[in-house]
């Protein structure tokens, strides 16, 4: 069982870079104190050093689907946009028509290439009428900026990378409501799904937002990094009784993948438009040029030869990301794994893979090598999980 | 720090084998805590001869899959049901109801003590 060596352990050198300040590489997020002290397995993600899991990450996501996570989302990337053209500068370098979003509302939108492959996919947040904040991957910030820069030039816009900025603690699951009350006097009720507000959490000001990435109720704080440490104990301290728990890197991935959604680098890719990943809603073809609408408008028309399903494999080993799916009679191959884990929600394993669209519908019988052997899958709907109606959206 | 009890052998693949005519084995509490929830397990079936280092199954958790090597030579003389139904028994209780199989050794293994263990996964923990 050699792979057993930790591929998760912390990486306890800090290096100092040139200018000689401590800068430990990976970065650090605000509260990595606050998780050692916690115990939490950490791992390198996207040039940071997070939490993982601090105990059961199984323990983690049935607490979020149950009653409560609480996550460092810090490596998130920030950017601001502000100026009398921000509006317009958004709507030429994204997919999205973020001049239709009100302030005080979030969307949802893709930053594509001319030829419509995607470069990110974004939450866009409408903050003040001229200024905008647009949350990008960890491991896409700089293209994101490069892109939003060069594609503002000639807008009377400022685009700014305000990661630094920023820290990102997300409370997460269907009694996150609950606790946010208690560590705000903001009418949290009133704040709609993909709606941001100011906000003032345990004395300090922050921005709240009622976003996620987990299939279920929840919100979103930014606060300034020196904040963090504070917001994350009152939080914490609130959530005791409501089941809150820590939760790391490990059941988000697990989490999104039941609700079906994209992650960048595996569903979302350079190399594919948003229309395989079933994501053509977020391509507005019927505004003004953008960058990517020729090529996306061409896909519209011509359909994608391939498109992103769910797989519900008949055993119990899990299709992992890369994997082959094949054609179960003759093995030959038709498409590939995008990410596939063992669901703790549903008690199976679970996948999402590209696959072509004549082999898409739900119902169809499909084979994935796992490891050598040809095992059996059937394509179903995304998402594998959707959570009761009554709350949010 | 995880916990290596004195009267069990250890391999450098993480696997511990009790002291025991035909031995019970299994996998280490630090492997179960590196490897996270571990959610499903193939493990050989009765009757399979093993050779030692060799890939023999495999363990699953939510974010990996790692091979499980036979940690000596031997025959696999039986194989606990409780831990293929509930692998989550290899992460809570490592060194009792989360045993593997039972190996019918056929050659002298070269294994580890405990204090031999605890200083390899000492400094695999500070590395």
């Amino acid at each position: 069982m050699s792979a057993v060596a930790p591929p998760t352990a912390a990486h306890p050198c800090p290096e100092r870079d040139t200018a000689g300040h401590d800068q430990p590489s990976p970065r650090r997020t605000p509260l990595h104190d606050v998780h050692r002290g916690l115990g939490a397995v950490l791992t390198e993600f996207a040039g940071w050093t997070m939490p993982l899991r601090y105990g059961s990450e199984t323990a983690e996501h049935h607490a979020v689907r149950r009653s409560a996570g609480l996550f460092d989302l810090t490596h998130m990337g920030e950017i601001e946009v502000t100026g009398p053209d921000a509006a317009a500068a958004l709507d030429h370098a994204l997919t999205g028509r973020l001049s239709a979003v009100a302030v005080g509302r979030a969307r949802y939108t893709m930053l594509c290439a001319p030829d419509g492959g995607v470069l990110d996919d974004l939450v866009v947040y409408r903050l003040e009428a001229e200024r905008y904040l647009v949350v990008a991957n960890a491991a896409n910030v700089a293209v994101v900026f490069a892109a939003l820069t060069e594609r503002a030039a000639g807008f009377d816009a400022l685009v700014r990378d305000v990661s630094q900025d920023w820290a990102l603690i997300a409370v997460q699951g269907p009694r996150s409501a609950d606790i946010l009350r208690e560590v705000t006097a903001s009418d949290v009720d009133a704040l709609r799904y993909y709606a941001i507000d100011p906000a003032v959490l345990a004395g300090l000001p922050v921005l709240l937002a009622r976003t996620g990435y987990t299939g279920e109720d929840g919100f979103e704080i930014y606060c300034a990094p020196a904040d963090a440490p504070a917001v994350w104990a009152a939080v914490s301290a609130a959530g005791a009784g409501h089941g809150l728990v820590p939760a790391g890197l490990a059941c988000r991935d697990t989490l999104r993948l039941e609700a079906g959604m994209p992650l960048y680098g595996q569903e979302l890719t350079a190399g594919r438009t948003p229309f395989e990943a079933g994501l053509g809603r977020v391509a507005v073809l019927d505004k003004p040029a953008f960058v990517g609408r020729d090529a996306l408008l061409g896909r519209r028309e011509s359909g994608p030869a391939e498109l992103l399903v769910g797989l519900l494999p008949a055993g119990r080993r899990a299709p992992r990301h890369g994997y082959d799916v094949l054609d179960p009679d003759s093995g030959v191959r038709l498409g590939t794994v995008t990410s596939g884990a063992p669901s703790p929600t549903l008690g199976r394993p679970i996948a999402m893979a590209y696959v072509p669209a004549d082999r898409a519908a739900a119902g169809t019988v499909l084979a994935v090598d796992i490891r050598g052997s040809r095992d059996t899958v059937t394509v179903v709907e995304l998402p594998f999980y959707r959570r009761q109606a009554g709350g949010h959206a | 720090m995880s916990t290596v009890p004195e009267n069990l052998r250890y391999t450098r693949d993480h696997e511990w084998l009790s002291d025991e005519d035909v031995p019970a084995v299994g996998i280490t509490a630090f492997a179960g805590e590196a490897l996270g929830d571990i959610v499903y397990l193939e493990l050989p079936g009765v009757g399979t001869t093993l050779t030692a280092g060799e890939a023999c199954g495999e363990v699953e958790s939510t974010k990996s899959v790692s091979e499980l090597y036979a940690p000596a030579d031997g025959e696999i003389v039986e194989v606990n049901p409780a831990v293929t139904d509930d692998p989550s028994l290899v992460n809570s209780d490592p060194y009792g109801q989360g045993w593997l199989f039972r190996l019918r050794l056929t050659s002298t293994p070269e294994l580890l003590d405990a204090a031999e263990y605890a200083a390899l996964i000492g400094a695999e923990a500070s590395r």
